[in-house]
Formats: C-alpha cells, structure tokens, sequence
C-alpha cells in the first residue's frame, strides 16, 4: 500500500522533471540521450562536492582562524 | 459617486440608445469643476483633463491586474527553451548531414549556395520547437461550434509531421475555445430559420462587389440596424473582419499622418496602418501616459525633418485585447484625444456584444457618448455567429469610405444568409424580436465571466486582464506545459486554445478561454473541475496572490492593489 503510493509518488515526480526540462516533448531517442548527459554532470557534481568540498571548508577555517588568532596575539601586546 | 450634473439644468437633452447624453454634458460619475459653463468643445477638453487628475472618469472600479513572472518559473522556462533549443541545433544538424530524413521545407540543390531562406529564428522555431506540439492546433471539429463540438481524431505516426484521421469522433467536448460571446453559434432557433429563408430566397452567393451590382437591399437594412445598434449616423459592413481593418485604414489616413497605435494591436491593425504608410508611433499597452507624451511630442515638434504640424493624428485602440484580456481605457482615450485634437479608431472585434449592460461594447461599459469615437469598428464574426465586419461613424465619413475603400471597391460583399444571420441577432440583442433572449444572454455572459474568473483566482492560476473581460487568458510559460495542457484537457474531453511564441512573448505561453453565454453552470463547473486536476498535474498554480499595482498610474479609487506576503 505504501509502497504503491510510493511509486505514485517518483512517477508524478518523473513527470515534472520530464515537462521541465522539455523532455515530454523530445522523442524517445533524444529523451535518452538527454537523461544520460544531465545524470552525468550531476553525477560529477555531486562527486565533486565530495570530494573538495570538506578540503576547502577547512583551508577556509585554518585561513580565518589564523586572522583571528593573528588579531588576539596582537591585542594582547 | 457624486450626482450627475443634471440637477441645476432643466433642459431637454436627446438621449442616445446607449443611455449617453448627447450635447457634450457627461452622466453620473463625471464631475464638472462648475456646473454653470456652457459645455462648448474647448473648455470641455480642459475641464476633462481636470477631471482625469481627480480620478472622475470611471464609474465603475477597473480591476486590472497582470501578475509577475515567479523568478523560479522564469529561469526554469528558460532552461526548459535552452535545452530546445540545444536538440533544435543537434537535429538540424543531422538533417544538414542526412543523418535524418528532413521533412520541412528546404531550398532546392541548386539554390543551396545563394542566401538561405529557413536559417532565421522564426523558421528555427516552426520546425524544432512548433512542430513537436503542433497536434494541439488546427484541430478539425465536424460540428457547429457551439457549447459542445465534436472534434475528429487524428494521430500521428512521425511525431507530427503528418497526421491521419483514427476514423472515430470525439464527441461533446466542451469548447473554451470559440469566440462565441453570446451563443448565437447554433444551427436550431429563429436565427436558423431566418438564414434558411434568405438562402432559398437569394442563394448564396453574391457575385459582385459593393460598388458594382452587390449591393443588396439586405445590406442596406443591415447598415441602418448596425447604425442604430452602435447609436452613430451610418454604419457600412464588409465580407470579412480582417479586411475591414486592413483596406480601411489606408482610405482614412495617408502620408503625412500619424498613426499612435498600442504595443499589442492585433495583426490586422498593424497591417493597415504599414499600409497607408503613415509614420507609426508605439505607445506602451493600455498606458495613458506613455500615450498622453506621444501626443504632446507630436503637436510641439510635428513631423520629423519639416517641423510642419502633423495633417492627422489617429489613435488606435482596440475594445479587448485578445491575448491579455485587457480592457482599454477608454474614458482616458477619449480625454486625450479631446485635448490633443486627434482621431480615435476603436477596433471592438471582441467587445461588441460582449461588454456593456445591453452588449452595445466598450462605449456603453463606460457609459460614454458614441459619438466621441471617431471610427468604431467592429466584427460580426465573434458575438454574432456570423462573419465580416463594419465600420460606424458620421455619415460623411461612412459615405467616404463607400467610395475610397478598397473593400467596397473590390472584395465581394457579404453572403445573403450571412447577413440574415447578423441582422436576426442583432435584433435579439436589441430586444426588437419580443423576446428577452438577448438581454438574457448579455447578462448570463457577464455572471460566467465573474463566476470563471473569481473560481480560477481562488484555485491559484495567474490569470491576465480584466475582471470584466470574457477572454481568460491562463498563464503556463513553460514550453513543454503548453502542448501537455492542451493534450490533457483533450483527453478530459475539454477543447481549449494554447497559444505560444510568436503571438505571445516567449516566455509568457498561455492557454487562452473564451466565455460564452451559451454555457451553463454545470458546464463551467465540469470544466473548472477539469482544470483544477490537470493544474496540480502539472503545478500550474503559481499564484502568490501578490497583485501588481496599475503601473504607472497615480494612486486612485481604481487602483486594486492587494499583497499577501
């Protein structure tokens, strides 16, 4: 029963990003080829942020830490 | 509402049809700054335009509103026209390579190296974009047009290319797409009968121009009814609505002449006026301000390299705009033109019949005097079930037009039943047959308009143009929504118009309905129903509630302002 309206649900949820991205109106061939291109960027976007986004919020930590702490060391004389 | 003026003078003023008063004095509503000055032409224009900075003009609340774009829906729009228009490119491509077998039309081998004749957008967009939707347009119906039509199935095998007929009907589907104001689109009643009669008595055809041996003494009765109808001196009608104004604008203003013509005329306007090739001047849609400063450039610098002042200046206006459902503000025109001593050419195609509260158009909704349109024009085609247009106004402008107009001069006059039909209708909106069917349709018209458009409002669409206007235009903008919408309504068994680039902006597609009196309640209530499940299919409700003011215009009682944040 859940799980009926569950696939309801990803069905409804498949046709609105085939009516936004126009793919309701491509033919079958170009719908695949479509989904194909648009699940590979988005594959490497989300591989991307991953991967480097951890790195970077902490190069940016360690770099405003540093400022701050810079500041403090400098108060203090 | 302030009493008219009428108290302090005791004299009989001849009353027109339309309720107006005909010696320049204004009804209810208009305010005089004093009562006592006598109302000569020239200071009436000063003391009108007194009266627009009081807010006077209208008597009635203008509730007009255009709601924004939602930024999310108009970035994905254009994503949605991006990716088009990325296939557009891949497929012309492989149709460049014959890769694919390339269906459109195509310069020949030996033209292939002289200038290309399909590279420009518009072609671009027919075949890669127009064509993948293309099954919701130009859909054949086997009967007469009315509340109900049948339509005849037809699929496609090469996703539109071409098309081919199932065989089967689709029965009683309910038409939201006609122009059928008032309901005359019938083929039983009195106006049946009248025209069958006509036919066996003159046949069908004319076979000659107005000017040669057409003139009919059915036309001639035919243009007295539509003068006292409209409530000028003399009216002349032609075969068809799109020619009236395309030959007869070029009779009435030539070189030398200024046309000021709104943003979103429709094509048949815009055709007249290229030509008669007077200069064109564009004032922003329904803004009296852009308008107002065209003007006064006009008289001050006059024609562009001479100075001379300009030999006319016409404005063109229509009742309602089709695509928006927006009304003109006429009370306004009429101010301008007064002040600025210049012609107004009113084009009621779609508001005769259909606004005013016994359907004489846009003058009567307003409550203004007929005789301040210099030119009304108008169709039968819409609220008259029949077809052709005319021209009202003073009878030497009518009687100039006789003569100089190409449409007299060359095109055939209206078919004998067709006129019938028109006359028939005429009279029963008039009243003149005994009936109060007319009156009754007029009113039931206005109770669908207010009853479609509040129920459309409240479920959540965007939804354009006036409270009052019977033209509904459904906002969708995104392209893929535009063939989905009019394919589900369709299989809900509900026709309806879905109107895309290049009669809209691009990102602004809409699906278009046409109220009619011949719909009843539950008709409306099956089709609201309709709209409602295939909006949450296809998240089409997008309004915020958030009502834009009237652009542009000082705050008055006829701003309609409302925020909910």
């Amino acid at each position: 029963m859940n799980l009926r309206y569950m696939k309801d649900y990803f069905a409804w949820l498949y046709y609105q990003y085939t009516i936004i991205s126009c793919c309701a109106v491509l033919e079958p061939w170009e719908r695949s080829m479509f989904n194909t291109i648009f699940l590979t960027i988005l594959g490497m976007v989300v591989y991307t942020a991953y991967v480097f986004i951890p790195i970077h919020i902490r190069l940016a930590w360690e770099f405003f830490s540093e400022i701050f702490g810079d500041q403090s060391t400098i108060a203090n004389f | 509402m302030r009493p008219g003026p009428g108290g302090c003078c005791c004299r009989r003023r001849p009353a027109l049809p339309n309720g107006c008063v005909a010696n320049g004095e204004l009804k209810n509503g208009y305010v005089r700054s004093s009562p006592a000055v006598a109302a000569a032409s020239a200071t009436a224009g000063s003391q009108i335009h007194h009266v627009t900075q009081n807010g006077g003009l209208y008597k009635r609340p203008f509730n007009e509103a255009f709601e924004e774009t939602p930024m999310l829906v108009a970035v994905l729009t254009y994503v949605g026209y991006g990716v088009l228009t990325l296939f557009g490119y891949l497929r012309d491509f492989l149709r460049h390579w014959r890769i694919e077998k390339c269906h459109h039309a195509t310069e020949r081998e030996e033209q292939k190296d002289f200038v290309s004749l399909y590279q420009d957008f518009e072609n671009f967009y027919t075949r890669n974009l127009y064509m993948r939707i293309r099954d919701n347009w130009n859909r054949p119906i086997c009967s007469v047009p009315g509340a109900k039509v049948d339509i005849m199935e037809r699929h496609s095998h090469d996703y539109n290319w071409s098309f081919k007929y199932t065989g089967n009907i689709i029965k009683d589907v309910i038409n939201m797409g006609s122009y059928n104001y008032l309901g005359f689109a019938k083929n039983t009643g009195t106006c049946k009968e009248a025209a069958a009669k006509v036919l066996e008595e003159y046949g069908a055809g004319v076979c000659s121009t107005r000017q040669e041996i057409g003139n009919l003494d059915k036309h001639e009765e035919l243009e007295k009814l539509v003068a006292r109808f409209l409530g000028v001196e003399a009216a002349m009608a032609y075969g068809m609505g799109f020619a009236t104004n395309s030959m007869n604008i070029p009779a009435i203003v030539g070189k030398g002449c200024l046309i000021l013509s709104d943003e979103l005329n429709h094509a048949s306007l815009v055709l007249g006026a290229r030509l008669s090739g007077a200069t064109i001047r564009i004032f922003k849609h329904n803004n009296m301000q852009s308008l107002e400063k065209l003007l006064k450039d006009a008289i001050v610098y006059g024609q562009p390299r001479t100075r001379r002042p300009w030999k006319k200046i016409l404005i063109l206006v229509e009742g309602i705009y089709s695509m928006e459902g927006s009304i003109v503000r006429l009370p306004e025109v009429i101010a301008l033109k007064k002040k600025y001593k210049s012609y107004l050419y009113l084009d009621e195609a779609h508001s005769i019949g259909a606004l005013g509260p016994t359907g004489r158009g846009v003058v009567e909704y307003f409550g203004l005097n007929p005789e301040d349109v210099d030119v009304m024009m108008g169709t039968f085609t819409k609220s008259f079930g029949a077809a052709g247009g005319y021209i009202g106004g003073r009878k030497e402008l009518v009687d100039y037009l006789r003569t100089h107009s190409h449409s007299a001069v060359y095109a055939t006059s209206l078919s004998p039943p067709v006129v019938e039909q028109i006359i028939t209708s005429m009279k029963c909106i008039m009243g003149e047959d005994g009936t109060n069917l007319g009156k009754e349709c007029v009113q039931q018209l206005a109770e669908n308009t207010r009853y479609f458009r509040r129920r459309l409002k409240e479920m959540g669409f965007i939804i354009y143009g006036n409270e009052d206007s019977p033209v509904v235009p459904l906002m969708l903008y995104m392209p893929a929504k535009i063939g989905a919408f009019g394919r589900e309504m369709l299989k809900r068994n509900i026709g309806v118009v879905v109107v895309g680039f290049p009669a809209t902006p691009i990102i602004e597609s809409r699906a278009r309905f046409c109220l009619s009196a011949s719909h009843t309640k539950e008709i409306l209530d099956t089709a609201l129903k309709q709209i409602d499940e295939v909006g949450d299919l296809l998240q089409l409700k997008y309004s915020r509630h958030r009502l834009v003011p009237l652009l542009d215009r000082p705050f008055d009682e006829t701003t309609y302002e409302e925020t909910e944040d």
